[in-house]
């Protein structure tokens, strides 16, 4: 089963300018997002760990692209990517981080948990593998409340070793689920290569156990993404579900923190690093002769001021308190 | 008013429960099948006849469909999920203390999970592993609600309560008081059948009982060790006035009924069916002597089994659960 991974996204006229400049900005903003965080993440002034995902934005943009407003995600310990994709705003998400009571989860969830169910997002789960019988349970709602709605549940390769997803593909796959279980496939589980972990060469022939559909797209160009997720999700709605897309991908970062990656192949990096999503795309705007480098550094401009924003303001709002500390643990308390 | 076992009971609760809303289903091993045996201890026996699309078998896959049922609890659903032995939730702890109890935190708030889980407990000659009381392993995980009945009125009502609560609730319930039949019943059990009202009514979560009103100890026990105490405390008359509280709520415990009989008789004895060593008792005993120092007037007394897996042949069975001659020997030391 051989991927094409091409060095260039032929950008065809099917798609109109507006909707192509709008994922590039989603992707710029993931990464522009990111890099601000690890700056503040090394200047020492955000707490906690993070596990940034540059280099795998087209697969978080093209995924939610192709999602409609009330379909759901559930993400990982990596979700920054996915929640922006998804719509929460780099503002809601930065409170987040800084551990502010304006954020997005009050400043009770953090980075590894953060999400917005107002805006379709579970609060990301940060057990490997632990979002994906979640993902089942929510569409199975869709399915008894008859609603056309989809969940597309991400997580990485190395959680397809996980039980949790066999036992989660193999319900959502009796029950004919709507759910898109989608696999960035980064090639390292931590710092583990993916060829030590697994045998089959491509996951989505995994579909294939469960009795599904499965199909491994080039997960680094955001427009096959968004096609792909766009069939699975009709598939799904029509009752055809679940979907495994595996999407090719690669983390231009370490791990976690200070983590420098040292286990990646050089020549690895190279190629991956010569495909990055984002020039992908930007260069077959370019090239098709629609879009100038003008518009696309206009684009950069705003995004990164909308970020500097952000930071402005996560910075200078107030931190939670004592009063916040035992709240938030259940609806309906107890009073005993 | 009619007399009923608690699975009676228990079916009927589920069956008006799920009348009276459409977003209750039961999820679970073999609990609908027809011609099956409406889980493994008959609870939903032929519930699937009246409610065919929500009375969901899934795999032997506790993990999967666990998580499935807190999916679908957090999209506003209802499930009332069950497990064979109580032993098999190990396989979904995952689900239970990283996804049910924490979600509603870790989102800030925003999200409820409604979930019931029932859960047979006790030793009843299976060996080690369809026989441990799996209390202890939940009480200590904030934001679960944890109910035991031992009679079918509070079963049924502790159901009720639960299936209308927006946190989750796990409910263990004994297997020797189910007073399950045919090819599904137990030998040695004990009569935990009672009046069940015809009306609608629920029994508060968070809630203890006082079952025998005394003035010179206060034994604590749930399940099958409150029928064991009570027979200890008839064993001790006329010479010791025994009074017996059904702790009933072991998250949160009922602090305020708890107190109001220490204050009473000064002298508590706890009794617990599983090993002494960090069991439910531990957390009572610790609990009590911050609170009610002062009401002591000798110190907090256990009775439980001793620190072994529980044993297959039914002489080390019965030696390893407590029984109403200890208790009875615990309540004439104390009292001495």
């Amino acid at each position: 089963m051989e991927i094409e991974l091409t060095d260039s996204i032929e950008v065809s006229q099917t798609y109109s300018k507006s909707f192509l400049l709008g994922l590039y900005e989603r992707m710029v903003t993931c990464r522009q997002f990111e890099d601000r965080v690890k700056l503040l993440f090394l200047e020492g002034t955000m707490p906690g760990t993070i596990h940034q995902s540059q280099g795998q934005e087209a697969s978080a943009v093209g995924v939610c692209a192709a999602l409609n407003q009330d379909d759901f995600i559930t993400s990982t310990h990596r979700p920054h990517a996915h929640a922006i994709a998804k719509g929460l705003t780099t503002e809601e998400m930065m409170l987040e981080l800084f551990g502010k009571s304006a954020g997005c989860s009050k400043g009770k969830g953090g980075s590894m948990h953060i999400g917005d169910m107002s805006k379709g997002m579970v609060p990301a789960i940060a057990i490997v593998g632990g979002g994906m019988p979640l993902a089942a349970g929510m569409a199975l709602s869709f399915k008894l409340r008859q609603r056309s709605q989809v969940v597309a549940c991400f997580f990485g390769e190395g959680a397809t070793n996980e039980g949790a997803f066999h036992e989660a593909v193999n319900l959502a796959a009796i029950w004919s689920l709507p759910v898109i279980f989608v696999c960035e496939n980064n090639l390292y589980g931590a710092s583990t290569a993916y060829s030590k972990t697994t045998r089959v060469p491509r996951l989505s022939q995994r579909a294939e156990a469960y009795g599904i559909r499965g199909e491994t797209v080039d997960g680094n160009n955001v427009v096959k993404v968004y096609e792909a997720t766009r069939q699975a999700a009709e598939e799904c709605r029509r009752g055809e579900g679940p979907v495994l897309l595996e999407l090719l991908t690669y983390r231009r970062v370490g791990h976690s923190r200070r983590d420098p990656a040292h286990y990646q192949d050089k020549d690895e990096q190279a190629f991956w690093f010569g495909r990055d999503p984002i020039d992908l795309l930007a260069n077959g705007l370019v090239s098709s002769g629609d879009v100038s480098e003008a518009e696309l550094r206009d684009i950069d401009a705003r995004v990164a001021q909308t970020i500097e924003d952000a930071v402005t303001v996560a910075r200078e709002a107030p931190l939670p308190t004592e009063a916040d500390l035992t709240t938030d643990v259940f609806a309906m308390e107890l009073n005993r | 008013m009619k007399h009923q076992s608690i699975v009676e009971a228990l079916r009927e609760g589920i069956a008006e429960e799920m009348e009276r809303d459409p977003d209750v289903f039961c999820i679970g091993e073999d609990i609908g099948v027809p011609g099956g045996f409406g889980g493994a201890f008959t609870v939903t026996l032929d519930l699937e006849k009246r409610f065919p699309d929500r009375i969901l078998d899934t795999p032997i896959s506790e993990l999967g469909f666990i998580g499935a049922a807190v999916g679908a609890a957090m999209m506003g659903m209802r499930p009332i999920a069950d497990v064979q032995y109580s032993d098999f939730l190990f396989l979904a702890m995952d689900q239970i203390a990283n996804n049910a109890a924490k979600l509603r935190y870790m989102s800030g708030g925003t999200i409820k999970v409604p979930l019931v889980l029932r859960a047979p407990v006790g030793a009843t000659g299976r060996g080690s592993q369809h026989a441990q009381n799996m209390e202890r392993f939940f009480i200590g995980v904030p934001g679960l609600k944890i109910v035991a009945p031992s009679n079918a009125y509070d079963a049924k009502g502790l159901l009720k309560a639960a299936v209308r609560d927006d946190d989750p609730v796990l409910i263990f319930e004994h297997k020797l008081l189910y007073g399950s039949k045919g090819a599904r019943a137990e030998s040695g059990t004990t009569n935990a059948s009672s009046d069940v009202p015809d009306e609608d009514y629920v029994v508060p979560l968070g809630t203890a009982s006082v079952r025998r009103e005394g003035s010179d100890v206060t034994v604590l026990a749930w399940l099958l060790m409150l029928h064991e105490s009570l027979a200890a405390a008839s064993l001790v008359e006329p010479g010791i006035s025994a009074e017996v509280i059904d702790v009933r709520s072991l998250a949160p415990f009922d602090w305020q009924t708890i107190g109001a009989s220490i204050e009473k008789t000064g002298r508590v004895i706890i009794v617990e069916e599983g090993p002494k060593t960090g069991g439910v008792g531990a957390e009572l005993a610790a609990g009590i002597m911050e609170r009610f120092p002062d009401k002591l007037i000798a110190p907090v007394t256990r009775v439980a089994s001793a620190d072994i897996p529980v044993p297959f042949s039914p002489v080390l069975e019965n030696l390893y659960r407590p029984d109403r001659q200890r208790i009875a020997a615990a309540i004439r030391d104390i009292t001495s």
